[in-house]
């Protein structure tokens, strides 16, 4: 397991969040959290990466427990997030904002570097177009290709896509998770969460459903997506 | 009002104009500070005005240690090795102040999340502390059985009053701008300004560090995603401040020649002026709003006589505030498009 989540509880106050959530991701697949409005996969993600304190349980990656070290180190091992609502530096050109995805890399000057600058610009022709115009400037589709595109400069093991199709035209959506496909099959291990759970049920390996806070299914992205109680309450009856 | 004083001629308009400027650059340093933090935490470091009174204490203090106390009148070239001392030593000692500022008054407060009115709350509060145990250090040596060792740093029973650096830098005229005369004194101060300026302008513009700051500022939790510590932005943000303050407090003493406890007061208020001015969080407008008010309460003593200088001041930036509410420049730090 790339990553496992044991019994992990979060509170906000006296509300809890997220309680005894256990789960895991196995290297080299794509994972996906899905639920509706606040059933607490926002949180799950936020946890993972350390912006978020957690009340009891335990994170594991690559064998480590990383529940208490701050987020920059955790980014240091390997995993990256592109956060919910974007998240880029709006001030800062395409091109900056793609170099602080890479911020903890050291091999900037190189050729290799170059390389994956170049993977993300293959994915997402736009970016290459708009390299040197302000992030805040650009239109929310735009923004949240530079948002994952960020989140792979940081060359992660594992990276967490927090609602990548949100907001998007329809014919994005489709380009946005067969983009994530291929992310996965370049080696790149992913933890999808996603409200649009048609699209992340076909393209997950496993899947976990949250309701208030809990996982209550749990099986192969396959499995749950022909589940009729699955079907009834997320998939509007109708894959 | 006079306006003759100050138009009546080219030779004393540039007088003061050039009078303005001296002070402008140095408010803009210590605005430095106040907008570097304003940028990446959204809060007022109140307590920044003792850290350049430290930095001008440590500038006179070196003066004792390295000249003793007789009074002296040197040219800049004479006290330049001394100064260049008292510079590091003032750069080090404002540093280290900042330093335990937020180490201190900030860091828990940040930790757990408090509101920023708590925080400002805090800086006051180390503000006076700061600037009262200045004004007690005749006490502390007493305490500590120094007191006859330290007699000329710590001056007993004026511990208050003001403290005078032994040493007189006399300005040189260098050259002519329409029959003023432009002093090596009044030229340094503006060169260093603006030389820190540049540099700073630049680290934060094109370093990697430069731009994990910049991405605090603009959104911090975006940045711990992308691996910056946070924690060390904002030390490394005091630490800037501070070694802008010291440049400051060196500069001020190199043109003033005294301190006191309380001198960081009026000073830290009217480069708080600048960085609002200017628009808060925006390095340039530091800057620019530093020299605009230099010059303006300049001209405006000029016009309505010297007790009118702070009037001036506080009087432009409401006024400033009203046309432009985000200030001259606008753009917060992080903002700043590259």
């Amino acid at each position: 397991m790339l990553l496992e989540v044991q019994g992990l509880c979060v509170n906000y106050g006296h509300i809890e969040a997220i309680r005894d959530i256990t789960f895991g991701v196995e290297e080299g697949t794509v994972a996906t959290l899905i639920g509706a409005n606040g059933a607490g996969k926002t949180t799950t993600l936020k946890t993972i990466s350390g912006l978020r304190k957690v009340r009891a349980g335990q994170i594991l990656f690559d064998g480590k427990d990383i529940t208490q070290l701050p987020p920059y180190e955790r980014v240091l091992m390997g995993l990256s997030q592109s956060p919910e609502g974007r998240g880029v530096f709006p001030g800062m050109t395409v091109r900056e904002n793609l170099d602080m995805g890479a911020f903890v890399r050291k091999d900037v000057k190189t050729a290799a570097y170059q390389q994956d600058l170049d993977r993300v610009y293959d994915l997402f022709p736009r970016l290459k177009e708009r390299q040197g115009q302000a992030a805040g400037s650009m239109s929310g589709g735009e923004q949240q290709m530079l948002a994952i595109g960020r989140a792979l400069m940081a060359k992660p093991r594992l990276v967490l896509l927090d609602e990548p199709s949100m907001g998007l035209a329809p014919k994005l959506i489709q380009q946005i998770f067969s983009i994530i496909s291929e992310i996965n099959a370049q080696g790149t291990t992913v933890l999808l969460v996603e409200q649009n759970a048609a699209q992340a049920l076909k393209r997950a390996h496993t899947a976990h459903i949250l309701e208030t806070g809990e996982i209550v299914r749990s099986g192969t992205g396959h499995e749950l997506a022909g589940d009729d109680a699955v079907k009834a309450a997320y998939l509007g009856g109708d894959v | 009002m006079d306006f003759g004083a100050l138009f009546g001629s080219f030779d004393n308009f540039a007088s003061f104009t050039m009078g303005g400027l001296v002070f402008g650059a140095i408010y803009a340093l210590i605005a430095l500070g106040y907008t570097m933090v304003y940028g990446v935490l959204q809060l007022i470091n109140f307590a920044h005005s003792e850290v350049f009174m430290y930095g001008t204490f440590a500038v006179a203090w070196t003066f004792v240690l390295l000249h003793g106390t007789g009074d002296a009148n040197w040219s800049l070239g004479k006290a330049l090795p001394i100064l260049l001392v008292a510079l590091v030593a003032a750069m080090l000692a404002s540093a280290a102040i900042a330093l335990v500022l937020e180490r201190v008054a900030y860091r828990p407060l940040i930790n757990k999340n408090a509101p920023k009115l708590i925080a400002l709350i805090s800086a006051i509060g180390a503000s006076f502390a700061l600037s009262e145990a200045m004004g007690l250090r005749d006490r502390f040596a007493k305490w500590l059985g120094v007191d006859d060792n330290l007699a000329n740093y710590v001056s007993p029973k004026k511990a208050r009053d003001v403290y005078t650096n032994p040493v007189t830098i006399e300005p040189h005229k260098l050259f002519e701008v329409g029959g003023y005369n432009v002093t090596d004194v009044d030229l340094v101060i503006v060169l260093a300004a603006l030389v820190m300026m540049f540099a700073l302008d630049q680290f934060v513009r094109r370093t990697r560090f430069g731009r994990g700051i910049r991405a605090v500022a603009q959104d911090p939790e975006s940045a711990a995603l992308m691996g910056v510590n946070s924690t060390r932005v904002v030390q490394v943000t005091f630490l800037i401040g501070g070694l802008m303050a010291g440049v400051a407090a060196t500069l001020y003493m190199m043109k003033i020649g005294a301190t006191r406890q309380s001198a960081g007061f009026l000073l830290g208020v009217k480069a708080f002026t600048a960085a609002v001015m200017g628009g808060i969080g925006n390095l340039r407008g530091a800057l620019l709003g530093g020299l605009v008010l230099g010059v303006m309460e300049s001209w405006g003593a000029a016009i309505w006589g010297n007790e009118w200088r702070d009037v001036v001041a506080f009087i432009l930036l409401v006024l400033i505030l009203l046309v432009r509410p985000s200030g001259l420049l606008g753009e917060a730090l992080g903002k700043a498009r590259a």
